[in-house]
């Protein structure tokens, strides 16, 4: 693998729920060392694709290259390995509620590697101090803000010093302390140890700050794709309704309904 | 009559869909346990949350259980003079089927429906999905402690459950109603027989300990990751449980004691 190629490749992708399509035909290329958000109305498989990308789930069609290895052809235990080299923050934080914040950091830590717990120690300090959270390491997770679980939840990502880092909707329902606090960690820790993130978020002035390369996804396809300056200026439908959060626009104001007239009279459409 | 049909189809194809599915689950547990046994700690853990903590509940249960099977066993076996019968009849009642049945009814209440939910919710709060892209196997650190726990600990907590219940039979039959002690222990000591009563109430225990944490363990792991699929999760878990432990009891009991 190329230091230039892309991190993650996804061609063609499908994907469906019961009979509900999600992913009708992606394709995306994730660029190594940068910060990418993939944006969209909620409902649109953003999650999901994460899923996808993580091997949780499997396309109908289509396939996902990590760091050159086709994620769904992989063995049990390849995948293991692989999922080993990418972090992943759940909405949320998906801390195990038994064990305290320092426990959880060193969760990874203890399950895959036989380090010495004087090392492990020093490791799980040292992820928590870079987000702020050295002093809580007592606590257990439901003692945590929504904030501080996600950031201990980013030390836990971190603790065995992935390649990559997938955030799933990160700033949802966070204050505005919270949320300046993780916008700043998200780029800090990318360029600091050299991630590829992935910033799965509907928050466009957030996430716009920190990405260096924006996906719009809607109805199942990527509708725009560029760097946010670009998807700002565009004059697609798309982006400005995302962009500027328009009520009516591509993404209609009303689900799919029949005639407001006849619906009202009571008659069939 | 056409979707009477095919109601019952779509639910006899679902319900063996879920066997199959339980099935599976129930064979990657077996080839997870060589990682639980090389690290006891995570299995002791759960032996103390679902047989230690389980342990009141039984002592009482069977104090009580064997207090009123000597109370009834009295009156009756008055009637024919045969009191001194009392500590074979409650020491058989309790060793061949109350001891395994009762305590695993009350297994699955207090520790199958806890493990149900704590699963069900570690699925709901994506606390599983999370283990998944750590690269940990949530069936091996999660599942398979948790049902070899209840494995072991069901027929410790039966055996408990039944020597419990014959003290309780001697605090009533000898300490209130006067039979002679002697008798109480000397006619049990007889007519119990270690293969047949005792050893046979062992295996119903085992067997009611696997099916009853197998059902839990599956059913949280299998649960709708809502607030309401997980109260549903549990629910199922204790009513599957009764009905299997009380079918398994009239199979076991036909198969060991059938020809008496």
């Amino acid at each position: 693998m190329t230091e230039t190629s892309p991190l993650i490749k996804i061609r063609d992708v499908h994907f469906s729920r019961g009979s509900k399509l999600i992913f009708d035909g992606v394709n995306m290329d994730i660029q190594r060392g940068k910060v990418t958000a993939i944006m969209g109305p909620s409902g649109t498989g953003k999650t999901t694709l994460l899923k996808l990308i993580g091997g949780q789930l499997r396309p109908s069609a289509g396939f996902i290259e990590v760091d050159g290895e086709n994620v769904h052809r992989l063995r049990r235990k390849q995948l293991y390995l692989l999922r080993k080299k990418m972090g992943m923050l759940f909405q949320s934080g998906a801390l195990l509620t038994d064990i305290t914040v320092f426990d959880n950091v060193a969760f990874p830590l203890r399950e895959h590697t036989n380090l010495p717990e004087s090392m492990i120690r020093h490791l799980v300090l040292m992820k928590l101090h870079a987000v702020g959270l050295r002093g809580a390491r007592d606590l257990m997770p439901a003692e945590l803000s929504g904030g501080m679980a996600r950031r201990v939840a980013l030390a836990r990502a971190i603790a065995l010093d992935p390649m990559m880092i997938m955030y799933d909707e990160p700033f949802t329902g966070q204050d505005p302390i919270s949320m300046g606090v993780l916008v700043q960690l998200i780029r800090l820790l990318n360029d600091a140890l050299g991630l590829s993130s992935i910033v799965v978020s509907h928050d466009v002035k957030e996430t716009c700050a920190i990405a260096d390369y924006v996906y719009l996804v809607s109805g199942g396809k990527i509708v725009e794709h560029g760097s946010p300056a670009q998807l700002a200026e565009s004059d697609s439908e798309w982006s400005q309704q995302f962009m500027q959060g328009m009520a009516d626009g591509p993404v209609p104001f009303h689900y799919a309904a029949k005639e407001y007239a006849k619906d009202l009279l009571g008659l069939e459409a | 009559m056409l979707s009477y049909f095919q109601r019952l189809g779509a639910t006899s194809l679902g319900m063996f869909e879920r066997l199959g599915r339980g099935s599976v689950f129930f064979v990657n547990i077996l080839l997870s346990i060589p990682s639980v046994i090389v690290r006891p700690r995570l299995l002791i853990a759960q032996i103390y949350f679902v047989g230690v903590l389980s342990f009141s509940l039984i002592v009482i249960s069977g104090l009580f259980v064997g207090m009123v099977i000597a109370l009834q066993g009295f009156y009756t076996l008055s009637d024919f003079g045969a009191e001194g019968m009392l500590g074979v009849m409650v020491a058989a009642s309790l060793i061949r089927e109350l001891g395994p049945v009762v305590s695993a009814l009350l297994f699955a209440g207090r520790a199958g429906s806890a493990l149900t939910a704590e699963i069900g919710l570690m699925k709901a709060t994506e606390q599983l999905s999370g283990m998944e892209m750590m690269a940990v196997d949530p069936v091996a650190r999660i599942m398979a402690p948790r049902f070899l726990a209840g494995l072991i600990s069901m027929p410790i907590l039966a055996t408990l459950f039944s020597a419990v219940g014959v003290m309780g039979g001697y605090f009533i039959g000898v300490g209130l109603l006067g039979i002679d002690e002697g008798g109480y222990w000397s006619q049990m000591q007889a007519k119990i027989d270690f293969s047949q009563d005792v050893v046979n109430g062992l295996i119903k225990s085992v067997i009611f300990g696997w099916v009853v944490t197998w059902i839990a363990v599956f059913e949280g792991h299998d649960a709708i990751p809502t607030s309401e699929g997980v109260s549903r999760a549990t629910t199922r878990t204790v009513v599957h449980s009764a009905f299997a432990i009380l079918l398994l009891d009239f199979i076991l009991t036909a198969l060991m004691f059938g020809d008496i």
